[in-house]
């Protein structure tokens, strides 16, 4: 299970980095969203992949018996998928105003925080 | 794993049943805080003359605060606090020591003086698009970020100031900003996601969160795990969020954007969280893999200072040049690390701390002076000398102070790193940063020969700034602690010492978090 996990994170991955390595900002969102989930099932598969044992410890033991998920990891999940909730909310909403007032969605052509064809500074008074 | 036992464990130990003693409250005093007063901040969001008294309070409550915590840091030592009365390491922890503390002092008079000019600089729009409320939430995230002792927990306080400074940044909604902020939020937003990458591997090795719990850790685990990737995962994505050389070009896209008092706030904290951070992990967590990861790092600081120095070297707009510093800064403190001396360790404490003073005050006198001038350019400023000689002045003494010259406080941060990189016989460091220290020099020798010196061609709008508290004050008093920190440097050496110090041997932070039964006696008592 672990290992079918493992390669399905990988994929995740790979998608995730190709989708950011391009240059319209759609694309890069899509890749950001992606990557949060990669790594909320990467978080997953670090604690443990067991459905047969419950994570509750029983009569006489003082830790979960072995083998059991470890739910902590879990909770982490859960604050990282609201994180990345909220901000890929609110990337979607900058993307969307940034193709409105700058009126293109390539990175390479928003250059009005650094404009292409910029004065050096004077070399005398 | 599973492990019956004969007799059954006392689960009672596993929580803090005696109360608190009063002062630990302070851990986490500062971060309750500001969250608190941000909520207050937003319930009166329509009321926009309110946000000025109830902001500047707030920040006042926190410097004291902060200026608490150190004074008991420095005498007490590390203190503790874990949420909801459970033990470490299962409870989160709070651990203030002496570098958490002085970091969060620092921090928390920058914000002070940030917010006493935003009066001002912040019109009634930008205050009821919620430049106060996201002000307090940027500084419950960075002193939360200072203060905390789990990791996962510094991931949160990380997304929360993240969070906080996309809205600080896009206030006003002007299409410079947009575009700035587009590569901003994406490229801070995938260093943060690596860095809980790396956590959720950590986790997978050590099974606990909680620093002092990892420092305990390490030595054991040292010869199975993989640590050294997992301390390269960390140097990577702390080096996005400190923007050093490779991965700093969101920050000279981003930073010059904003309004003036948000460039300083961001150019002041944002990028000394991430060193913070890297020191925080590096030095007291990895310190072995720190040292086989060194020259990478050094190589990283080397290509950082000089593409600072350089990028300062060639540009003519005021605010893009002064990013360029931060990133030049950067490299500096990333040289302290990649040496990992105690003497390395506290020059690079000493830089952050001026480098949040220097460029917090270097960002306001670059607004003032647009602002009097009536251009960002180099080429249409001119004749600030004789309009206003006041901010000249502090001026001056600003650019001395980031090019690393005497009498303020540049030159011993500077003077620690060249000692501490000859002392390992690491003479391309110690001439990089020499090399880094000159081109800033010219960079802002022509700064001032141009924008103030020069007689001026336009005629200049506005008061001279003496003349409005709003701007001398906060200005006066950052320039008034960089020749304080230059003129009378040896509290502050003592300080920083005793910060790598306890970076280096963190007994003294693990038994704040794991009291040994001797001092828990000593403690009763």
């Amino acid at each position: 299970m672990e290992t079918l996990f493992t390669v399905l994170i990988g994929l995740f991955f790979a998608a995730a980095i190709y989708l950011m390595l391009s240059k319209h900002t759609v694309r890069m969102l899509l890749g950001v969203a992606l990557l949060g989930n990669a790594v909320n099932l990467l978080l997953f598969t670090a604690g443990r992949l067991t459905r047969e044992v419950p994570p509750i410890i029983p009569d006489g033991m003082d830790t979960l018996p072995a083998g059991a998920a470890n739910p902590l990891p879990q909770a982490l999940i859960l604050t990282a998928i609201v994180i990345s909730f909220s901000f890929f909310a609110f990337l979607l909403v900058l993307t969307y105003r940034g193709y409105q007032e700058l009126g293109t969605d390539n990175t390479d052509e928003m250059r009005l925080a650094e404009p292409r064809d910029e004065d050096l500074p004077p070399m005398g008074y | 794993m599973a492990t019956p036992t004969a007799a059954p464990i006392d689960l009672s130990a596993a929580l803090v049943l005696a109360p608190l003693p009063l002062a630990d409250w302070l851990v986490v005093l500062p971060v309750a805080l500001m969250i608190g007063f941000g909520a207050v901040l937003m319930m009166v969001r329509k009321s926009v003359r309110l946000h000025g008294i109830i902001a500047i309070a707030g920040l006042t409550l926190l410097v004291l605060l902060d200026a608490a915590l150190l004074w008991r840091v420095a005498i007490h030592g590390p203190v503790t606090m874990v949420m909801g009365r459970w033990l470490p390491p299962f409870g989160i922890a709070f651990t203030a020591d002496l570098f958490g503390a002085v970091m969060a002092l620092v921090s928390a008079l920058v914000a002070l003086a940030a917010g006493v000019f935003a009066l001002r600089d912040i019109d009634a729009a930008g205050r009821r698009y919620g430049f106060f409320p996201f002000l307090m939430l940027l500084m419950a995230g960075v002193s939360g970020a200072f203060l905390t002792g789990d990791i996962f927990n510094l991931y949160v306080w990380f997304e929360v100031l993240l969070i906080s400074s996309f809205g600080l940044l896009i206030l006003g909604s002007e299409p410079e900003q947009i575009d700035g902020a587009l590569k901003y939020a994406i490229l801070n937003l995938v260093g943060t996601t690596l860095f809980l990458i790396t956590v959720g591997y950590l986790y997978a090795i050590f099974g606990t969160l909680n620093m002092a719990d990892i420092a305990r850790k390490a030595a054991m685990l040292r010869d199975t795990a993989p640590l050294t990737t997992l301390t390269a995962l960390f140097i990577l994505a702390f080096a996005m969020k400190a923007a050093a050389f490779p991965v700093n070009f969101w920050l000279p896209a981003s930073y010059h954007t904003p309004r003036v008092v948000v460039s300083a706030l961001f150019g002041g904290l944002l990028t000394k969280v991430g060193i913070y951070s890297l020191v925080r992990v590096t030095v007291m967590l990895f310190a072995v893999e720190r040292e086989e990861l060194s020259f990478a790092v050094a190589v990283s600081a080397v290509l950082t200072m000089l593409v600072g120095a350089l990028g300062a070297l060639a540009q003519s707009d005021l605010r893009r040049l002064v990013g360029y510093l931060v990133i030049a800064g950067i490299g500096n403190m990333l040289a302290g690390v990649a040496i990992g001396t105690p003497a390395a360790v506290s020059g690079a404490i000493l830089y952050a701390l001026n480098s949040v003073v220097t460029m917090t005050a270097l960002y306001l006198v670059a607004g003032e002076a647009a602002r009097l001038g009536g251009a960002w350019s180099l080429a249409g400023l001119g004749g600030l000398w004789r309009q206003a000689p006041w901010l000249s002045g502090a001026s001056l003494l600003l650019f001395l102070a980031a090019a690393g010259l005497p009498p303020v406080s540049g030159l011993w941060p500077k003077v620690m790193l060249l000692k501490a990189s000859l002392d390992i016989g690491a003479w391309w460091l110690a001439a990089a940063i020499l090399v880094s220290a000159f081109l800033i020099t010219l960079a802002l020798a022509r700064v001032f020969l141009l924008a103030y010196w020069r007689p001026g061609s336009t005629p200049l709008n506005g008061t001279a700034p003496a003349g409005d508290w709003r701007i001398a004050l906060p200005l006066g008093g950052l320039t008034a602690l960089v020749i304080l920190f230059g003129l009378l440097p040896e509290p502050l050496f003592g300080l920083t010492q005793d910060a790598a110090a306890g970076l280096a041997d963190p007994a003294a932070y693990i038994d704040s978090v794991f009291p040994s039964p001797a001092m828990e006696r000593s403690a009763a008592r």
